[in-house]
């Protein structure tokens, strides 16, 4: 039998029963459709936080008070013999002159409510910190200006307001130049951050900040600070940065590591630390998705195999019939594979375009992206699972004598 | 390629005539003029307590041109012979020459391609393939045979014409009458022009002017010396046939002959 003729008796075979070849096109379209969107769709989401995590630098090292990660009451009570992590210690880890620092931002933080005449008070998170804050952190000056030096000197009653925030307490005008209560006190708005994309839990865009001086005297009082951002000098230099600034700050805090009894007062980390770790749980995200998408995979992959199967029993009978008329067995199961292959092929090309355009669309807030393995990786499996399924009961069939394929139902 | 040794258990149940060589010991020469040859076929279906002997012991030889007809009652094992003769099944002992060739040393290529080019087989039940017009059905056997497309239609319009559905061959079997279905069906086992034209109660679910086409057409075929084979219940269709054999139990119990081989029903003359 030609190939042609192979082609024809399978065409033939597909026509002939259109609802047993559409189930069996949908159950493939629909499974290789989720496995290819449910992974663009993970795919997406973590790229999207790594681009978050790009944005914040990787040449910065965080320094907490406290030995875990949030903890800005720094050492506990019974804690007597470190220091605790004070503006004057971030002053002087600024002033050692260390080779691979290029600068150190002392941030307090506090949350409290901020009121305008146009508005009502709302919550917001407060930062003290010093004018460097806006080169180094991903907060960038959009309009206005940045506190200066002199002002962290004078403690003045100036702030910069984060842009959704400044749409909030002066929807009509400009914010600039205005007066904000910030838990009662008149501050001066002297700029608006440039908008950012939103990192986590709180907004970046709701924020207040104002001179580190002028929040620990008026809100946090001068006790510990709750984080240092320290700029190394590239981002080939954070771990060489990192290993001056524990000597520098061991030194100043009174804390000796190799002390198994001390508990440490600060904890550093760096980017590469946090892109990881947010790495890691983007791709088990992507894992998770994947394993919805492998599940609906299967679940296709069984309807084609009950198509299939239903097919084949139903189809002994011809079987037998073109057997007793001279078929040989490659014969048989080149119609038979072609079949399957044709309609699983078929139905898996019309879920990957179904994907592909599902793709265009961001789903919950995140924008697909598909990724390349999947498309082969879905096909691949649909159409083995179809082949196999359709090919395997035929093999048996066409195995067997003609007249027991016959005699079957 | 013939076959020299023969396994013959030589348990004929009754008289054979014409059984040529008989069951002796000595090897057999493949008598000449056989297209067919059984030598001590059995045929036993399931095993142990359940087993069914179906065939037991049958001894047999059909020379080129004959028309054969298998007659007895129910459930004696006519079918089982003929399944074995159109190679769809395989006998459990003995021998089967078909044209002098052993079939059980046949691969499945070998033996698709016996089917395919020396056997028509014509069932009971039709065996069309749904869905598929009755041209389609009668080229069926010319795909596997590698006969091309132009050509196969040719032979199938031919046949189909020989059976009188010239005017049909675009219906598919639903839309076809019994007995048109069994007309089909012939062309169907004609089309390659076999050799043995092998019939299972052809006309066992067909009425009287059906059965009296479907003969007709097998005369016909005995007239261009076809060899045919026909198993059927009624004595009126026997007497169509020019030898007709009786089975019973699995036995071959009676051989005779209603007219010499090569003479026409009607006319007696020799083609
Ligand atoms: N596949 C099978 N498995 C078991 N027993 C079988 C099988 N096929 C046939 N038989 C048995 O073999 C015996 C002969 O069956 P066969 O079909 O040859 O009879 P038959 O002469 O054709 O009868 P009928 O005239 O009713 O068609 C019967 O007893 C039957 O039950
Ligand atoms: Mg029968």
């Amino acid at each position: 039998m030609t190939v042609i003729e192979t082609l024809r008796s399978a065409f033939r075979g597909i026509t002939a029963n259109k609802l047993r070849s559409s189930l069996t096109l949908l159950g493939v379209m629909i499974g290789v459709a989720a496995v290819i969107l449910l992974l663009a769709v993970g795919n997406g989401s973590s790229q999207q936080i790594n681009n978050l995590i790009t944005q914040l630098g990787t040449n910065t090292l965080t320094v907490r008070a406290g030995s875990g990660f949030g903890f800005g009451g720094g050492t506990t009570a019974t804690d007597t013999s470190t220091k605790k992590l004070t503006l004057d210690v971030a002053n002087r880890l600024a002033d050692a002159g260390l080779g691979h620092v290029d600068a150190v931002v002392p941030q307090v933080t506090t949350s409290l409510t901020v009121s305008s005449t146009n508005a009502n008070e709302t919550s917001v998170s407060l930062v003290g910190t010093t004018p460097n804050y806006f080169t180094v952190t991903t907060a960038k000056i959009g309009t206005g200006e940045s506190f200066t030096q002199a002002d962290v000197a004078d403690a003045a009653k100036v702030v910069i307001i984060g842009s959704t925030l400044a749409t909030e307490l002066f929807p009509t005008g400009s914010a600039l130049g205005k007066s904000i209560s910030v838990d009662g006190t008149p501050f001066t708005v002297v700029g608006i951050l440039a908008t950012q994309s939103s990192t986590g839990v709180s907004d970046a865009n709701s924020v207040v900040v104002a001179p580190i001086s002028r929040v620990q005297r008026s809100y946090t009082g001068f006790g510990a600070i709750s984080t240092m951002t320290v700029e190394a000098t590239s981002s080939a230099d954070v771990a060489a940065a990192q290993g001056e600034v524990e000597v520098v700050l061991n030194q100043l805090l009174k804390y000796n590591p190799s002390d198994t009894t001390a508990t440490a007062p600060y904890t550093v980390t760096d980017q590469t630390a946090l892109l990881q770790t947010a790495a890691s749980s983007a791709q088990s995200f992507t894992v998770l998705l994947g394993a919805v998408a492998a599940i609906s995979l299967l679940v296709g992959g069984i309807g084609v195999t009950n198509v299939m199967l239903v097919t084949v029993t139903e189809r002994t009978r011809e079987i037998g019939i073109r057997k007793a008329l001279g078929a040989t067995r490659p014969a048989i199961l080149g119609q038979f594979l072609v079949e399957a292959a044709t309609l699983t092929l078929l139905g898996g090309v019309l879920g990957v375009v179904v994907a592909l355009f599902g793709a265009q669309f961001e789903i919950n807030g995140t924008q697909p992206v598909v990724l390349g393995y999947s498309v082969p990786l879905a096909l691949g499996v649909s159409v083995a699972i179809g082949v196999f399924f359709g090919v395997y009961p035929a093999a048996r069939a066409a195995a067997m004598r003609p007249i027991q394929a016959l005699r079957s139902i | 390629m013939s076959a020299t040794t023969v396994v013959s258990t030589g348990s004929t149940g009754g008289s054979s005539s014409t059984s040529a060589g008989g069951a002796t010991a000595a090897p057999l020469e493949h008598v000449a003029d056989a297209v067919l040859e059984l030598r001590g076929i059995r045929q036993t279906y399931g095993t142990g307590e359940a087993a069914v002997e179906a065939l037991r012991g049958i001894d047999l030889v059909v020379t080129r041109g004959d028309y054969l007809a298998i007659m007895g009652p129910s459930g004696s094992g006519k079918s089982t012979l003929m399944n074995l003769l159109g190679c769809l099944d395989i006998a459990s002992e003995g021998q089967y020459l078909l044209g002098g060739v052993d079939v059980s040393s046949l691969d499945d290529r070998q033996l698709a391609k016996v089917r395919n080019q020396q056997i028509g087989f014509v069932f009971q039940s039709f065996n069309l393939i749904p869905r598929m017009t009755a041209l389609a059905n009668v080229e069926l056997p010319l795909v596997y045979g590698g006969v091309k497309s132009a050509e196969r239609k040719r032979l199938a319009l031919e046949a189909l014409d020989l059976v009188g559905l010239a005017d049909r061959v675009d219906h598919r079997p639903q839309a076809l009458s019994g007995g048109q279905q069994q007309r089909v069906a012939i062309a169907r086992a004609l089309v390659t022009s076999p050799t043995i034209v092998l019939a299972d109660e052809p006309t066992g679910n067909l009425d009287s002017q059906s059965t009296d086409d479907v003969l007709g057409i097998l005369d016909s075929l005995t007239k261009v010396g076809r060899t045919i084979v026909v198993i059927t219940h009624e004595n009126t269709v026997g007497a169509h046939a020019a030898r007709v054999i009786s089975i019973r139990d699995g036995h071959l119990v009676s051989d005779r002959r209603n007219r010499p081989l090569g003479a026409t029903r009607g006319n007696g003359a020799a083609v």
